[in-house]
């Protein structure tokens, strides 16, 4: 069985680490004595560019070239850090901010100081509410040491830090509706370009990035960009938080070297499948991700495999299912949340969502003729690349790959549905409406007619009870 | 005055002009059946809202925090931690709150409405003293989700239907019991938030031992605390030269 690597989450089982004193005494904020003394910060720049990190929220773009995006001009600049974590599937941040707060906040010092940034902002989910008492105070903390203020440690170089809670959207996790989340509307994103690198937070240039690329950096300033290139592949540096969660025996954050195998991942960190239990699918990359079956098993879990793949690494969020979950009925939990977190401002995503999650419960209710699968699969066509911003395409993407590679199952499921619903109906019946009742054209078995049952059907009664989804 | 439509309008025969509403420069209109209501919604004036002092100061301490609190007329980056304020002090985002925030921020009531109304975790009507979500999203639905919703609603004698679709209160509208998305913690699923804290993973009598203490005011399964929890792969000491040779921080 295969090791982790643990770089982020080293000694992270020690309560000692969420605390200053004991980050210190595990050689905590030492890179960030030593960068504020004799580092220029170009040298940062270019050293995280170099070691290829690349964004471990969604996208996967490289840190550095973003921190060289921004302009060198006096302009007030800000950093967002992205904590919002509310994909499903995604639990690496919680895991990272709660027992390592000030890898993170170090993290930011850096970052700021090499890219004159002035103001930073950790964006949390309001849900996280311990884990944001935790950073509050370990913010309070790196104040009273000298780390964040005015000034820092002699160096002429000043940053103000604030944790700020979300309430609870999916989409303030975009950058830009977490923008506008930030200041103060409701989280709506907003069209691109301008990118936030040069039109961002109050209209400056600003650095927006999740919690474990930021998390990175004080090691790779410590260690240079070889060092953390001699982790991992070459298109996909570094080690990475996966978490494994679903249908297996130990689910779970753990930090591996990206490009272990898949297998590796879900059979030997997370114990595989449950007794009795075989798997059938997984998400490799949160739910937005397309799925991927077992005969997937072997790739390497690395950034360019799983593109190659038809899919992506996205967060880093494993989900696995097993043969006891309706891959329909995936698709339509998948769906809803997608619908539910909508917001609403374009109309491929906002119909898009809705219309394929109603056809998902025909799906589900036997409702749906195979033909529906067909326009299923074309909604999510044309809602692909047509929205603002990805969350509409975060729907698609799963839900046509599950109807593309799973599309016996799907029919299977309306046959049995519908099956179900034409004995159900006839149980629910003490009397069989005879030709001459309306609708009663052309009586069905036991006399009753078609019509009928399929009136019944749409007035909700006849169908089988206890499949809220 | 507040102008009336008239009953007998019919939109399919109207005139253009005729959607204009009697007496008001066209700037000012509106289309069918909207028309305005009145003067717009002025912010609040501080001399006629009463403002509790300790709630005035948190307020603006929050406020003082951000950039652009010097912004004029724009203040706003406070609002949802101003709104959590709200809602923690009087329970949920009271109308009488939210004008009292407003007041202090100087924006409109309706401005921090519409962002209150925006998030799932501020309320706009009134919610129990407890809260308990119930995660019913991929990982927690696959490994009981719903029923562990089930179980929460017969308990407490909340709507099933509603607390699938944004909460529903308790029998003695004490607890809120609410189905929701992915809470970020699926490696404890099934799992639920019981006061903004982590739990799981709950099986289906959880649910009664859970409301049993929240009602008795005792510490909720203190066993299955998110935070009483180690890391997935346990303790492991790295040998990893790279690793163990890293000049950076977790040395
Ligand atoms: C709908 C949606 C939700 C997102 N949610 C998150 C999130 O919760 N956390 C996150 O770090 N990035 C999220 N992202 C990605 C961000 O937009 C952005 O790419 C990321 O924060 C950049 O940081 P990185 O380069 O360090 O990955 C989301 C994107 C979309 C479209
Ligand atoms: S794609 Fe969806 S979530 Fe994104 S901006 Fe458009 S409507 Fe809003
Ligand atoms: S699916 Fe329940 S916490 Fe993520």
């Amino acid at each position: 069985m295969i090791e982790e690597t643990r770089v982020l989450l080293r000694h992270a089982e020690d309560p000692k680490m969420a605390t200053l004193a004991g980050y210190e005494s595990y050689g905590g904020y030492e890179v960030l004595k030593k960068a504020l003394k004799e580092i220029e910060p170009e040298w940062i720049v270019n050293e995280l560019e170099d070691s290829g990190l690349r964004g471990r929220g969604g996208a996967g773009f490289s840190m550095g070239k973003k921190v060289s995006f921004l302009p060198h001009t006096d302009d007030a600049k800000y950093l967002c850090c992205n904590a919002d974590e509310s994909e499903p599937g995604a639990f690496k941040d919680r895991e990272l901010m709660q027992r390592n707060p000030h890898q993170l906040i170090e993290g930011i010092i850096i970052s700021s100081f090499a890219a004159g940034i002035g103001h930073a902002f950790i964006f949390i989910r309001g849900e996280y509410d311990d884990q944001a008492d935790i950073l509050d105070r370990a913010v309070e903390e790196a104040y009273e040491a000298g780390y964040l203020g005015t000034n820092i440690l002699g160096s002429g170089f000043s940053l103000e830090l604030v944790v700020h809670r979300g309430a609870g959207a999916y989409i303030c996790g975009e950058e830009t509706a977490l923008l506008d989340a930030l200041e103060g509307k409701r989280g709506n994103p907003r069209l691109k370009p301008p990118f936030p690198a040069v039109q961002g937070l109050y209209g400056g240039p600003t650095l927006i990035n999740n919690v474990e690329t930021l998390s990175n950096v004080s090691h790779i300033v410590a260690n240079g960009a070889d060092w953390f290139k001699s982790f991992g592949t070459e298109q996909s540096p570094g080690t990475k938080v996966v978490s494994v969660s679903g249908c297996v025996k130990r689910p779970g954050n753990y930090e591996v070297e990206l490009g272990v195998s898949l297998r590796d991942l879900i059979y030997g960190l997370a114990g595989g499948p449950l007794e009795g239990h075989e798997i059938t699918a997984f998400y490799p990359g949160g739910s937005s991700s397309p799925v991927l079956t077992p005969a997937e098993m072997d790739l390497p879990y690395s950034f360019e495999a799983m593109a190659d793949a038809g899919s992506m690494l996205g967060s880093g969020s494993i989900i696995v299912a097993d043969d006891s979950v309706s891959i329909p009925r995936m698709a339509l939990r998948t769906a809803h949340f997608y619908r539910h977190e909508s917001c609403g401002k374009c109309t491929p995503c906002r119909e898009g969502t809705n219309w394929t999650e109603k056809m998902l419960e025909r799906v589900c209710t036997g409702e749906a003729t195979p033909m529906d699968l067909d326009i299923i699969s074309s909604v999510q066509d044309n809602i692909m690349g047509h929205c603002l911003c990805v969350l509409g395409d975060a729907m698609a993407m799963p839900v046509s790959s599950m109807v593309n590679k799973f599309r016996d199952e799907f029919e299977e499921t309306i046959a049995e549905e519908a099956s179900k619903a034409w004995s159900g109906s006839l149980d629910g019946l003490t009397e069989s409406p005879g030709r001459d009742e309306p609708g009663g054209e052309e009586p069905g078995p036991g006399g009753v007619s078609p019509e009928h049952v399929r009136r019944q059907r749409l007035a909700g009664r006849g169908v089988p009870a206890g499949e809220d989804v | 005055m507040t102008p009336v439509m008239p009953s007998d309008f019919d939109p399919r025969n109207a005139e253009p002009e005729d959607f204009i509403s009697p007496g008001l420069p066209v700037d000012e209109a509106n289309t069918t059946g909207r028309l305005p209501i009145g003067d717009p919604e002025q912010i609040p004036d501080p001399a006629e809202v009463e403002v509790p002092e300790d709630l005035r100061e948190q307020i603006q301490q929050v406020v003082d925090k951000y950039p652009d609190k010097d912004h004029k007329g724009s203040p706003k980056s406070a609002a949802i931690p101003v709104l959590w304020i709200v809602q923690r002090r009087y329970g949920w985002c009271t109308p009488a709150g939210i004008v009292q925030a407003a007041c202090v921020m100087q924006v409109t009531p309706a401005y921090l409405e519409s962002v209150a109304s925006f998030y799932d975790l501020l309320r706009t009507s009134p919610q129990g003293e407890h809260q308990v979500l119930v995660c019913t999203n991929l990982a927690c639905w696959m490994r009981g989700g719903d029923q562990l919703l089930d179980s929460f609603c017969e308990k407490t004698g909340a709507d099933r239907e509603a607390a699938g679709h944004g909460g529903s209160l308790s029998e003695d509208g004490n607890i809120l019991v609410s189905g929701f998305e992915c809470l970020g913690a699926c490696d404890l699923a099934p799992m639920a938030s019981v006061d903004e804290r982590y739990f799981g993973p709950l099986e289906n009598g959880d649910a009664s031992t859970i409301v049993d203490q929240l009602e008795a005011g005792e510490e909720v399964l203190p066993e299955k605390a998110l935070e009483k929890r180690g890391l997935a792969g346990g303790v492991a000491e790295s040998t990893d030269p790279r690793v163990t040779e890293g000049k950076g921080p977790n040395r």
